[in-house]
């Protein structure tokens, strides 16, 4: 695409854009707002109704897959040029789709023919919610650990086990599950990658409550549910290969997912100068050089998502920067909130109502949240794991002897 | 605003670091402390540096200077930290070179510019008087004597101070210590009466003075800059040394973490590498996230300076800080993980230890700068 047809594309996607994008969906998108596509997506004003149709309708919820699977059809050039486009104008994402995000490129990569022209078109036109069953009560940190089995029933398998930390499992019409397939193959080798109708006989689903409170995560429950064989994606005790291409898009769709929700963030200095004015005793002055080098380190941070950007832009190799991303902002989140709580006092001790304002109960709640940051997506240990081994190619336990 | 070094200034850092690797490995450095070197560099390889370009890095073209920019200084004193290789690049080219060009008259700048440049003089930065590195709080003090000035006080920890062919004094000619007025600069030469050298024997084994001066007096053209205006000058030129000095330890880090890598890899106890346990493995994996959150700053710092950005000093010093922090953590961490042959002095990272302790403490400790940044937040 020459530089030229850029332009003009880019006229074009403006134009429509300014024409179709209602201007009360050019703001931040406030959590209880969001569009989620399935088959009881909810609408609380015209305008996201019109907005999610329109966008639909132009195949524009994935506007780089192909046409014939119900997507728009878009050059990589031509995508990043609407998605552009849409960032400048702050449009609202017309809809939220784990599915679309996820599953969407796996299926391009590894599903076969009759699955794409199956499951794709009603996932482009937002008609189906996903969500994703890969943890487990006894799979966590060791994912292909998963005890879930599909056993074989001639046309279909019969599914037992349990799913965990199911984000909106409760209100998902289908979710992509690994599943054991071969209970005597070596851990890794014995899972496959299905896809299963979440209203199925045998499907129930119980929400979790957390620390903070209500959650979006649920744990799903598998009692001999059955599930035709076209539903196994790629080749049967193959699905561990799948579940990590899926795990590289997670972490794409969550810094999308951030991009566009409203800022939680909390702007450390000015708060603590809320509930300490003016730092006297001993204590308060060491309380307050905590929160400066806590705002220092947030500096640092900010500067080396910065030098990242920066670096790909040069072709460097950035592997041993991205590696540490996750680590460093969920460890500095945490004793971030320790440090604003300990200025709050017993201001920062509410968990509903008055006395308390709006702020102190979210300041709480985010506390209080923050230490599901550290653990969920690969707990800090498994991220310095990952840093110790693959960047800093340190020999594996156990191995590093005989190699 | 970019966070990486350009085509030009990565081909400076590799080509500095080659050439030190030939001419001043650690072993150079080692040479120097074991012979007690009084000028702690090798001025024939100081020759070399200057004919490479290196002292012009900084400066007007008009001085013949190349105008590469701190971040071309910063590209330098990374190398330098790298090898341990001394030269007086902070304390002649960063911070004398800076405090002229900064607070010089063109007449100053002309005399001096070009000889520091090709390297035919050195100059010496004296700002501290106390334990702790606070320029404000200094109390040197200059007395207007007729046309000229007498000064009487005492500056310490002058880097590079012995064999200076002179020494640029922050002194006070009014206020009171801790007060941002009333600090003037001084160019005292070094065959000037009433100065008295006490070279200090340091860890780094590096060249390092106290200062007396007795009833020095200077006459008025030695004054740099306005009288009573010279804290900004002093700041922005200190800032300069500042951020060297980052870059120097962020090289050091760099080549002690290599090192250290290579130990937990090779050395084996209980039949394995012992980097294959998992609790050294971790302690590893927080020093890479230590060094790579610690270059941002750096990089950050020598960029706003270069395009003299208003957040530039508070970037400095959130550098000085973050890249003082790490360079403790690193250094501690690199003795711990050898194990006892990290405690003998035949091994190199005992030498990057003391180093960078005392880059560490120079200009600014990682507390004086965390108080900085904070102050300048708040403003």
């Amino acid at each position: 695409m020459n530089d030229n047809d850029k332009e003009a594309f880019r006229q074009q996607v403006r134009e429509w854009l300014e024409a179709n994008c209602p201007p009360s969906l050019r703001t931040p998108t406030p959590e209880d707002e969001m569009v989620w596509g399935g088959s009881r997506v909810e609408f609380k004003t015209e305008d996201q109704r019109l907005w999610f149709e329109r966008m639909r309708d132009r195949g524009w919820f994935c506007p780089d897959w192909p046409l014939e699977y119900g997507g728009g059809g878009l050059s990589s050039d031509e995508t990043t040029i609407l998605e552009g486009e849409l960032r400048r104008l702050g449009c609202r994402p017309a809809q939220i789709n784990l599915g679309i995000w996820m599953l969407g490129p796996v299926l391009l990569e590894f599903g076969s023919e009759e699955q794409k022209r199956r499951l794709l078109p009603p996932m482009a036109r937002g008609e189906i919610r996903w969500c994703q069953g890969f943890s487990e009560p006894g799979a966590g940190s060791d994912l292909a650990n998963i005890g879930t089995t599909a056993r074989d029933a001639g046309d279909h398998f019969v599914v037992d086990g349990t799913k965990i930390w199911t984000s909106y499992g409760d209100k998902s019409d289908w979710m992509y599950a690994l599943v054991r397939t071969d209970r005597e193959a070596s851990k890794h080798r014995g899972i496959s990658l299905v896809v299963l109708d979440m209203h199925a006989p045998g499907v129930s689903v119980a929400p979790i409550d957390l620390i903070s409170g209500k959650s979006s995560f649920c744990q799903v429950f598998f009692d001999g549910v059955e599930v035709p064989k076209e539903n196994l994606i790629g080749p049967l005790n193959g699905g561990w290969a799948l579940a990590k291409a899926l795990l590289q898009h997670e972490r794409s769709a969550m810094s999308k997912f951030g991009e566009f929700s409203l800022p939680t963030h909390f702007d450390l200095m000015p708060l603590i100068r809320d509930y300490l004015p003016e730092a006297q005793t001993p204590a308060e002055v060491a309380l307050e050089a905590r929160a400066n080098a806590c705002a220092m380190e947030e500096a640092a941070y900010g500067l080396t998502v910065q030098r990242m950007t920066d670096e790909a832009r040069a072709e460097q190799d950035v592997t041993g920067l991205a590696a540490i991303m996750k680590l460093v902002h969920t460890e500095q989140e945490r004793v971030k909130f320790e440090v604003l709580l300990d200025a709050m006092g017993y201001r920062a001790l509410g968990w509903a109502g008055a006395p308390f304002t709006d702020r102190e109960q979210a300041i709480t709640k985010a506390w209080l949240n923050s230490f599901t940051q550290t653990i969920a997506g690969g707990s800090s240990e498994v991220q310095l794991n990952v840093i110790a081994k693959r960047v800093l190619g340190l020999p594996d336990a156990g191995k590093g002897a005989s190699s | 605003m970019s966070l990486v070094y350009s085509e030009e200034q990565r081909l400076l850092a590799d080509t500095a670091r080659d050439f030190l690797a030939e001419q001043s490995p650690v072993s150079a450095q080692r040479a120097l402390r074991d012979r007690g070197d009084a000028l702690g560099f090798s001025p024939e390889l100081w020759a070399s540096m200057v004919e490479l370009g290196w002292s012009a890095i900084p400066f007007s073209e008009a001085y013949g200077g190349l105008e590469f920019g701190v971040t071309g200084l910063g590209a330098v004193c990374e190398a330098l930290g790298h090898h341990l290789s001394p030269s007086p690049m902070v304390s002649s080219v960063a911070l004398a070179g800076a405090v002229l060009e900064q607070a010089g008259s063109a007449d100053q700048r002309n005399d001096w510019l070009p000889l520091l440049i090709q390297g035919e003089a050195r100059l010496a930065l004296a700002v501290d008087e106390g334990a702790r590195h606070d320029p404000r709080r200094l109390a040197l003090s200059a007395r207007r004597d007729g046309d000229g000035y007498r000064l009487t006080g005492e500056k310490v920890m002058v880097l590079d101070g012995h064999g200076a062919d002179g020494w640029i004094v922050a002194a006070r000619t009014s206020g009171e210590p801790g007060e941002a007025a009333g600090v003037s600069l001084f160019l005292v030469p070094a065959d000037t009466p009433g100065v008295t050298l006490t070279r200090l024997s340091l860890i780094d084994a590096r060249n390092a003075v106290n200062l007396r001066l007795d009833d020095v007096t200077l006459e008025a053209g030695c004054r740099l800059g306005e009288e009573g205006e010279g804290l900004a000058p002093l700041e922005a030129a200190l800032d300069r040394g500042r951020v060297c000095l980052a870059a120097e330890m962020l090289g050091a880090c760099d080549a002690l973490f290599a090192m250290t890598l290579e130990y937990l890899r090779t050395r084996v106890q209980f039949d394995v590498p012992i980097g294959s346990f998992q609790a050294l493995q971790h302690r590893a994996a927080w020093l890479h996230v230590e060094l790579a959150l610690a270059r941002s700053t750096l990089m950050a710092a020598l960029d706003a300076l270069d395009r003299d950005a208003h957040d530039a000093p508070a970037l400095v010093s959130l550098a000085k800080w973050k890249v003082g922090t790490m360079a403790d953590r690193v250094g501690n961490e690199a003795v711990q993980l050898h194990g006892g042959i990290g405690v003998t002095d035949e091994l190199d990272v005992g030498l990057y230890l003391k180093r960078l302790r005392v880059a560490q403490a120079s200009l600014g400790d990682a507390d004086y700068h965390a108080r900085r940044y904070a102050e300048l937040a708040r403003s």
